[in-house]
C-alpha cells in the first residue's frame, strides 16, 4: 500500500508548502548544506556506491539496510550542484529512521509534490524521482534475500 | 556601447571581440554605470552558493522559459523580468554561468531574440573565474526596479523551426551533441535525464561537432586559428554557407550559435531550439541512425 507519508516526510512537505516560491528555493538551499559527509567506509570504497545517471551531476548513492530492517541512506553531489544536493539532503533526512517497509511505501511522486515543481522546474525534479527510485530499487535488492 | 568593450588582445581575431569580456575586465569593471552582470546556470541555486558581486541571476528554466507554452517569454515577459534586474534598453549585459557558459549562451541568444544590443559573455564563465582564485559573494539579489520597453521577439533570423529545418535540409547542420546521441546509441546526453524522444540519431547530413570543442583548457574559447579547424576544415564551413545548430533542447547549441557567430562570423546562423527533443518524436521526417551524416533526403 501507498499512500500516508511518514512524518519526517510530511514535515518536510508542509515546510516547502508554507513558503512563497522563492523562500522555498532558500530552504532547499538550507537542504543543500546539510547533505551529511559520506562515512568514512564509502570515502574510502567509491566502488560500493551507485552512479545516480539520471542527474545531471555526478551523483553517487548508497543504501544500507540494518539488523533492524531501518534504511540508511548515503548521497553524495558536488558543491557545483546544490539542487541535487539539496534533493539528496530531503530525502537523507526524510528516509532517517524509517523501516524497509516505510521506505518502499513512499509514493513515488512524493518529489513532483513538494512544492518545487515551480520553483525549480519539473525536469530538474526529476532527478529527485530518479534518486528515490533508485533508493527504493536498492532496498528491494537488499532484503531480497 | 554603454560601456567600453575589453580590448583584450586574445579577442582581437574574432569577428566581433566586443561579444566577449575576459575575467580581468570584468574584476576591473564590477560597478561601471551601464553594466550589469547576469549570471545563468544549470544548477538553479548555484548563484544563491556564491556569484559575482552585484550579479543578478535569470534562469534559463523559471525565467526565460514560458510557463505553459514550449516556447521563450513574450516581449512583455522579458520586459518585465529585465526592469525587474536593473536592465534598460541601453544596458552592457555580460552574462556567465557554470558549464563552461551553456546556459549563459543560451540567455545570450534569448536576449539576442529581443534584440538586446549590448550583450556580452564572460569568456570562460564561473569555471575560469573559480580556477583564477577570484571571489563570490553570498549577498542577497539586489537590483533597481527600472522600465525595459516591450519589444517583441524576432524569432525570424536567429531561431529555426522545425519547418525551418526542413526546408533547410542540403545546407549545413551542425548537431552539437555528444557522439551517443548523434549516432542514436542514446537520446539524452551521457548522465543527463531522459527528456524524451521516442526516436535516436540525427538529422540527415547533420555533422557532428560536440559543442565542447570549442572550449579552451583554461575554460574560455579556443583561438580564431583552432576553431576555423574545428568548424571549416573539420566540418566543411565555408563563408556565405546558410548553418542551423541543433542539440537537445537548444541549450548547447545556443554555445555554438555564439562561437559561429561572433565569434567565426558566419552570417544567419539559426539555432533550432526544438532540437532533438522535438525532433526525435515528430511524425514523418527522416533521421539517420550511426556515425555517418547521411544523404540529404529527397524533397
Amino acid at each position: 500500500m501507498s499512500g500516508a507519508l511518514p512524518d519526517n516526510l510530511a514535515q518536510i512537505r508542509e515546510d516547502f508548502h508554507e513558503l512563497e516560491l522563492r523562500d522555498r528555493l532558500q530552504l532547499l538551499l538550507e537542504f543543500s548544506n546539510e547533505l551529511p559527509e559520506l562515512p568514512e567506509r564509502y570515502v574510502d570504497h567509491p566502488d560500493l556506491l551507485e552512479r545516480v545517471e539520471e542527474c545531471q551531476s555526478p551523483v553517487f548513492m548508497f543504501v544500507e539496510v540494518d539488523e533492524h530492517k531501518i534504511v540508511h541512506l548515503f548521497v553524495t553531489a558536488p558543491k557545483e550542484a546544490p539542487t541535487t544536493r539539496g534533493f539528496a539532503s530531503i530525502l537523507v533526512q526524510g528516509l532517517a529512521g524509517l523501516t524497509v517497509e516505510e521506505v518502499l511505501d513512499i509514493p513515488d511522486d512524493f518529489p513532483q509534490d513538494l512544492g518545487l515543481t515551480e520553483a525549480v522546474s519539473p525536469l530538474r525534479v526529476r532527478g529527485m524521482t530518479a534518486l528515490l527510485g533508485r533508493a527504493k530499487r536498492q532496498v528491494r535488492e537488499k532484503t531480497a534475500a | 556601447m554603454t560601456v567600453a568593450t575589453d580590448p583584450d588582445t586574445r579577442f582581437a581575431s574574432y569577428a566581433h571581440p566586443e561579444r566577449l569580456v575576459s575575467t580581468d575586465w570584468l574584476a576591473a569593471n564590477l560597478g561601471t554605470p551601464g553594466l550589469v552582470v547576469v549570471e545563468s546556470d544549470e544548477d538553479v541555486l548555484l548563484y544563491e552558493t556564491g556569484h559575482i558581486e552585484g550579479a543578478v541571476k535569470i534562469d534559463w528554466h523559471t525565467d526565460l522559459n514560458d510557463p505553459v507554452e514550449r516556447d521563450y517569454v513574450d516581449g512583455a515577459g522579458f520586459a518585465k523580468l529585465l526592469g525587474s534586474k536593473g536592465i534598460t534598453r541601453d544596458t552592457t549585459v555580460v552574462i556567465y554561468g557554470d558549464k563552461n557558459n551553456w546556459w549563459a549562451a543560451y540567455a545570450l541568444w534569448v536576449f539576442s531574440l529581443f534584440g538586446h544590443e549590448d550583450v556580452r559573455l564572460l569568456d570562460g564563465g564561473r569555471a575560469k573565474w573559480e580556477a583564477e582564485g577570484r571571489t563570490y559573494t553570498t549577498d542577497k539579489e539586489s537590483a533597481p526596479q527600472v522600465e525595459y520597453p516591450v519589444v517583441e521577439r524576432n524569432d525570424g533570423s536567429i531561431r529555426a523551426f522545425r519547418d525551418d529545418v526542413l526546408t533547410h535540409l542540403g545546407n549545413p547542420l551542425i548537431d552539437v551533441r555528444s557522439p551517443e546521441e548523434y549516432t542514436g546509441e542514446r537520446t539524452t546526453a551521457p548522465a543527463y535525464p531522459e527528456e524524451g524522444a521516442l526516436r535516436a540519431g540525427h538529422i540527415p547530413s547533420a555533422q557532428n561537432v560536440p559543442w565542447a570543442k570549442a572550449v579552451a583548457e583554461d575554460f574560455g574559447f579556443k583561438s580564431l586559428d583552432e576553431l576555423n579547424a574545428i568548424y571549416r576544415d573539420g566540418a566543411g564551413l565555408k563563408d556565405g554557407d546558410n548553418v542551423i545548430a541543433y542539440c537537445r533542447i537548444g541549450e548547447r547549441s545556443s554555445h555554438t550559435w555564439f562561437a559561429l557567430t561572433h565569434l567565426l562570423g558566419f552570417e544567419g546562423v539559426r539555432n533550432y531550439d526544438g532540437s532533438w527533443t522535438e525532433w526525435g518524436s515528430l511524425v514523418g521526417v527522416p533521421i539517420v541512425k550511426g556515425a555517418e551524416a547521411g544523404a540529404v533526403p529527397a524533397k
